[in-house]
């Protein structure tokens, strides 16, 4: 972040220590003025219900006895309960799949792109784009319908080539199934996001690379990609955070898919359930803070490690 | 390089980097006869990625045209208009659904959008200006948690917000979503970020000088300045909210006042388990079609600016 804003005002004239400090204690005034009205949404849905969920997950009602405090023991229900594991489990296997997924197609398309120059390329550039304009849910939607047996074209597309349309909903291939739905709906996002870096770097440092001799293939894998890597950890980050809390597509295909999705399929979907069908509202405090303690430690300790690179900490 | 990422977004505006003063490319420049010969490959490549991605509009297109038993016969392939067109009648279907419910469900989707979207933005612009311009106490750890604010898991505040409201008898009311969606700490990130590069604190000292006070110094220097970033912000603060799905499905419990995309969601629920009676997959296939239509023609029309915001979040 650059400290220019706040460095104090070069003086004209020199003025005494006791004036300045006036001056220094207005601006601070009218910062906390612009600052104050986004700061009453940021306490009250944001960290009001981040101090609600923490109390409650220290707590345990029941019926006959009322609310007690229990300490830390439902994190140690959490961290015991094989539900909870299964689903962070898989999580992490998304991540460790539907990233380098996602990410390969949004650096490949951001390249070609990037590299022609016809009006092709800027139609691919909208067109590769436009899934990012739907709604999460309604892309779900839309690929349950593809993938249904009984309206979606899988079976007319596999039969030209002579094969037999697999199940996408069974307990094998789901996961497939979503790893495709996610990458469809935000490589483009992921695209346009390289491909504005790659808009940044400046052109006659390919110019020089050409005149030394190296190919286009070279040029792509030796000079862009390094250029972009603070991009691609952007993205990376932004990838992370999103699968660790995957919720909106299991959660639509768990109708059409059924027995495939179970409600502990991700943290987020059992902290749901457990919320909203049994009614633990402890519990799932619980789940839900464990889960975001593993994602803000996770994400942070990696863009630390990463900060000279990204900036993003700076 | 933000700004000057913000005009390169812009085909014809201005084909130099503001920070760099260098040249930024454009299509014209290319090397003529590039283009020919050995470029095929990537343009077959670029083929299939569009095949790819354009799939699933192209089925949807497709099956909103066809009537509930031609959906599903089997007589005529999926990906291809069958003999007669029945889209008009899927959508007075759709529309006389349940007494206008999904017009209701449009017309709330757009209640939403509009009003947090603009909520968001006048909260994130001034506060992005408050944290770029001025140097208070706390700004370093207050700016820190928006930055963290962002890794915050939805089901921590959603579900926990579900019962903040149900005390203060918010819920089923429209600002239990309104509300909620006026917070958006990364569009304060990226009018900080834009206001830094934006705005020369020197433009502002001589405006002071000049003895304008603080709030006029905003509305007439600042802000006209900062007028790409909040449209940007603007658009980018409509759309999460229009697609936003957890929060609205977790404070409703009247279909009356669903959005869209939680309606469809409950449509297609249903429309799974109703085996008899009357059939609902047209009504899901057609209402997701009219959903999506809104969103990406303001995303085509509007695409400088998106496309400036997005850059904006990455290469800082």
């Amino acid at each position: 972040m650059t400290q220019t804003a706040v460095a104090p005002p070069r003086q004209r004239s020199p003025r005494t220590p006791r004036r300045r400090d006036m001056v220094g204690l207005r601006r601070a005034r009218w910062g906390w003025a612009f600052t104050a009205p986004f700061a009453v949404f940021l306490v009250a849905f944001l960290l009001v219900p981040l101090v609600y969920a923490f109390v409650l997950s220290l707590q345990n009602t029941t019926l006959a006895g009322g609310t007690s405090w229990v300490g830390l023991a439902n994190y140690v229900k959490a961290f015991t309960d094989p539900l909870f594991l299964d689903g962070v489990w898989r999580v992490l296997l998304f991540a460790v799949i539907m990233i380098p997924a996602q990410m390969l197609v949004a650096l490949i398309a951001a390249l070609l792109i990037d590299a022609l120059t016809t009006r092709f390329a800027k139609i691919s550039r909208l067109l590769i784009f436009v899934p990012y304009a739907v709604p999460v849910v309604i892309g779900a939607l839309m690929w349950g319908f593809l993938y249904s047996p009984s309206f979606g074209p899988a079976q007319e597309l596999f039969g030209l080539v002579g094969l037999q349309a697999p199940n996408f909903f069974s307990d094998s291939n789901v996961f497939g199934s979503l790893v495709n739905i996610v990458t469809w709906q935000w490589a483009g996002y992921y695209m346009i996001i390289i491909y504005a870096a790659l808009q940044g770097v400046d052109p006659s440092i390919y110019e020089a690379a050409r005149v030394d001799g190296a190919n286009a293939w070279q040029i792509a894998l030796r000079i862009k990609i390094p250029m972009v890597a603070s991009s691609l950890l952007l993205v990376l980050v932004f990838a992370l955070i999103g699968t660790l809390q995957f919720f909106n597509e299991p959660q639509m295909l768990r109708g059409m898919a059924s027995g495939s999705i179970t409600s502990n399929y991700t943290p987020n979907i059992y902290a749901y359930t457990v919320a909203f069908s049994y009614h633990q509202f402890n519990y799932a405090s619980a789940i839900a803070f464990a889960l975001g303690l593993v994602i803000f430690i996770g994400s942070y300790v990696f863009m630390f490690a990463t900060r000279k690179r990204s900036g993003l900490m700076k | 390089m933000t700004t000057g990422l913000l005009k390169a977004a812009e085909p014809a505006a201005d084909t130099r980097s503001i920070r760099t003063g260098r040249p930024v490319r454009t299509r014209r420049e290319a090397p003529a006869g590039r283009r020919t010969g050995r470029q095929v490959i990537p343009h077959i490549v670029l083929a299939a990625f569009i095949v790819y991605f354009a799939l699933p509009f192209w089925w949807l297109i497709v099956a909103s045209t066809k009537s509930q038993q031609s959906l599903f016969d089997g007589k005529t392939s999926p990906l291809w208009f069958s003999g007669s067109f029945d889209l008009f009648s899927n959508l007075s279907s759709l529309f006389s659904y349940s007494g206008g419910l999904y017009a209701h469900w449009l017309g709330n989707s757009f209640l939403y959008a509009i009003a947090g979207g603009l909520g968001a933005t006048v909260l994130s612009v001034l506060a992005g200006y408050g944290f770029s311009m001025y140097g208070f106490r706390g700004r370093r750890l207050f700016f820190a948690i928006v930055l963290g604010s962002v890794m915050v898991p939805a089901t921590v505040l959603v579900i926990h917000m579900f019962v903040i409201m149900s005390t203060v008898h918010l819920t089923n009311t429209v600002w239990a979503v309104i509300l909620p969606s006026m917070l958006n700490p990364f569009a304060v990130y990226l009018m900080k970020v834009y206001t830094d590069e934006a705005i020369p604190s020197e433009m502002v000292d001589a405006a002071r000088v000049d003895g304008a006070g603080e709030v006029r110094i905003f509305a007439r220097v600042a802000l006209p300045l900062m007028r790409p970033a909040v449209v940007t912000v603007l658009l980018l603060s409509i759309v999460g909210t229009w697609n936003n799905f957890f929060l609205p499905l977790v404070m409703f419990s009247n279909p009356q006042l669903f959005p869209v995309t939680v309606g469809l969601g409950a449509l297609q629920a249903q429309a799974q388990v109703n085996t008899g009676g009357q059939s609902l997959w047209n009504l899901v296939i057609t209402g997701a079609l009219i959903s999506i239509i809104p969103l990406i023609v303001s995303f085509l029309t509007l695409q400088r600016y998106w496309q400036g915001g997005l850059a904006i979040g990455s290469v800082k």
